[in-house]
């Protein structure tokens, strides 16, 4: 599981300190291990030992592949094998294009700003067109001729942007916290966990909306951040208890008794551990960004500057009596049929990854095949 | 003991706390609350006198602009807990009564939609989990995925649609129709419940499916435990081992769930109030951020967090009924 173990004696090492308990340790390495390979001759003598521990450090790159191909590869190989992962991945990636298709389209950054492949909504079309109409506006038009599908695309930036913020936000923080409050323990860990609990139990959204109403933001990364304001508390409570079980494991015994620094042993044997958990976490906490960001938009919240977000225009639908009139339902119903995709590919890639946390999958490796459908949902993932 | 003192020192320090953050935006906020009531005042009643102008604005307002922070912060604080939460200039009323009136509305929204939500999934999380790997498993772990990934507005403005206005089975807003007399009569009761129901079921519809799934991999994870097997062997009535056995066992876990969603629905309620004119908490709080009504707004604010917090508490106390170990104090850790 760790990366900085160089020789198969790490485990042993922990006496080694001083000449005499560098003695000691070594004679009981001898003992114990007598059967194995052939370098006894340099463990009968402790500074041997250590001279070799030298020649045999890892270089970073070394290091970094190690850790890619044991958190992201290896647990990739496995949930890929789930149906739901596929799907999930594949819709999320075309939001992805989507977006960028987008931000190619509006950018003016050198090259890219001649570059436009969807023009913004204009209001230029027929007036409240229905879908699947007119091919030039596939989606149909609002009341003022906008084009919907180019307006549904022109949000996804702003709305990725306020996800990516965000997710990346709240588990950065989350993981910070809960690491720290975890492998540190005393005073540290009794305050970080008192602020997390305190800011677990205050309601979200009723904060978010105050926050918001007060600072009245329009950086979608500022909205995206409000938005998990005080979400990453519990998020940090939970890998907080995952470092507790963690930090018992010998080789971090062995670590913290070799005297690496507390920052070293956090990332180098403690995250790798929890990279996945982390991961899954990202997604639920882009969904919630999701969730609220639409919500407060369709409610108007936030202050509108452009049509075009999801929420706005479920808010423009719904203004405009679409829940009654059947001619302009699209204007309610298309943007959110975007929600709901983004939200589905999401919930969907989050529930395939979800088996990378049981242990018994996982040790089964990445080429074994899953036999039984025993441990297809372990967690909810809390993504209520 | 111990627990208990840990547990209900927590939940005042939470409640300090969002006070004081209460009391940090209102100071943080350009504007003074008091001109605004000064002006209201002037166009209602120009003939006031200043000094009873002033006094007005005294009593009006929880802690005044003019003192030291420190000063404010205290004046502030006893007043809140004196459950003085300030005037609403929209209401032109104590903020407290006001939401008095209309805080066991969303409770009622919270509470049913929470029982139901649970009750449901539970249900069919056990079920699913005992016909695991059939066609009534693999459909309704699809089933329960779509509806999770639809948010709980857009299932309000769907059925809204739908059941409310093109089939018009349900009443699509309000809290109760005009013409039944609020009162503790069967009438009234059904007319409540009648109009809490698409609310409800927009909770509901969209909350289940995560705790039926949830339920269905602990109660499969349960069911290969050695007691299980044990239980079988000694001859103990299925019925019994689904109920004490495999049931409490994999509801446990889902404590935390149950906690998350406590806070969860709470904020959710606000949003679907808006969405279902329902004059609870979301409703007043949605009027005062429209009509800029700082202390109306703090203060509805500060009771869905506090409600929110004796919840919480309620149910940690309960938790120990449910998993004995509690008591000993150090397991209480959820991994």
């Amino acid at each position: 599981m760790t990366v900085n173990r160089t020789d198969e004696s790490a485990d042993d090492r922990t006496g080694s300190g001083d000449d005499g308990s560098r003695f000691d340790g070594s004679a009981l390495y001898g003992t114990e291990t007598s059967e194995s390979d052939a370098t006894d001759e340099y463990r009968a003598d402790g500074g041997q030992m250590f001279a070799e521990s030298e020649f045999t450090e890892v270089t970073t790159s070394q290091r970094l592949s190690e850790v890619f191909t044991q958190s992201i590869y290896e647990p990739f190989v496995v949930a890929w094998e789930d149906w739901r992962t596929k799907v999930g991945l594949t819709i999320i990636s075309l939001y992805l294009v989507i977006g960028t298709i987008a931000w190619v389209s509006t950018s003016e950054f050198l090259v890219l700003d001649r570059i436009t492949i969807i023009e913004p909504a204009r209001g230029d079309g027929p007036i409240r067109l229905a879908p699947f109409q007119d091919w030039s506006y596939p989606l149909g038009t609002d009341m003022i001729g906008r084009d919907l599908l180019a307006a549904m695309i022109h949000a996804t930036p702003r709305m990725l942007q306020m996800i990516l913020a965000g997710a990346v936000f709240a588990t950065a923080l989350a993981t910070v916290v809960g690491t720290l409050a975890g492998y540190k323990g005393g005073l540290t860990e009794r305050s970080l966990m008192t602020i997390s609990d305190v800011l677990m139990t205050i309601p979200g959204l009723p904060l978010v909306i105050v926050l918001i109403v007060l600072i009245d933001p329009s950086s979608p990364y500022l909205i995206g951040i409000i938005i998990v304001v005080n979400a990453w508390a519990g998020l940090a409570r939970t890998i907080h208890s995952q470092v507790l079980t963690i930090r018992e494991h010998s080789y971090v015994e062995a670590s913290r008794t070799m005297g690496v620094g507390t920052p070293t042993i956090i990332r180098k044997d403690v995250l790798p551990n929890l990279m996945p958990y982390i991961l899954i976490n990202f997604t639920s906490m882009a969904r919630r960004v999701i969730y609220d960001s639409v919500a407060l938009y369709f409610l108007g919240v936030i202050s509108v500057q452009t049509i075009e977000n999801w929420g706005v225009m479920m808010n423009i639908g719904y203004e405009n009596n679409a829940l009654v009139i059947p001619e302009v339902s699209h204007l309610l119903f298309v943007p959110m049929i975007f929600v709901v995709g983004l939200s589905f590919g999401l919930i969907l890639f989050s529930q395939g990854t979800d088996r990378l946390f049981n242990p018994r999958v996982r040790a089964r490796g990445s080429n074994s095949k899953k036999t039984d459908d025993d441990e297809e949902i372990t967690t909810g993932g809390g993504a209520l | 003991m111990n627990w208990w003192l840990k547990r209900t020192g927590q939940a005042l320090f939470t409640i300090w706390a969002v006070i004081t953050i209460s009391f940090a935006l209102i100071r943080g906020l350009p504007g003074d609350p008091g001109s605004r009531i000064r002006e209201q005042a002037q166009r209602h009643n120009p003939s006031m006198s200043q000094s009873a102008l002033e006094r007005m604005i005294e009593a009006r307002i929880p802690a005044s602009y003019d003192d030291p922070i420190h000063v404010a912060y205290w004046e502030y604080l006893t007043s809140v807990a004196q459950g003085d939460l300030g005037y609403s200039t929209f209401r032109q009323a104590e903020v407290a009564p006001e939401i008095a009136a209309v805080l066991p509305w969303t409770i009622l929204i919270m509470s049913l939609s929470m029982a139901l939500m649970f009750s449901l999934g539970l249900a069919l999380g056990a079920l699913m989990a005992y016909k695991e790997g059939s066609r009534f498993d693999t459909a309704l772990t699809g089933v329960s995925i779509f509806f999770n990934s639809i948010p709980y507005y857009v299932a309000a403005v769907l059925l809204i649609a739908v059941l409310g206005y093109r089939l018009s089975v349900f009443p699509a807003r309000g809290t109760h129709s005009d013409a039944t007399d609020p009162g503790l009569s069967l009438h009234f009761v059904f007319d409540v419940l009648y109009h809490a129901t698409l609310p409800t079921l927009s909770f509901v519809v969209t909350g289940f499916g995560i705790i039926a799934l949830t339920m269905r991999g602990n109660s499969i994870q349960t069911l290969g435990e050695e007691y299980i097997r044990v239980a079988r062997l000694r001859g103990i009535p299925d019925r019994r081992i689904a109920l004490r056995y495999v049931g409490r066992n994999a509801i446990l876990p889902m404590w935390t769930t149950l906690l998350i969603s406590i806070g969860f629905m709470f904020g959710g309620a606000i949003i679907l109030e808006e969405i279902f004119q329902y004059r609870g908490m979301g409703w007043l709080m949605f009027r005062s951020i429209e009509h800029n009504d700082i202390y109306l707004m703090m203060g509805t604010f500060l009771i869905v967090t506090i409600a929110v917090v004796i919840s919480l508490w309620i149910a940690d106390a309960t938790y120990g009924w449910l998993d004995p170990r509690i008591k000993s104090g150090d397991d209480s850790e959820s991994y």
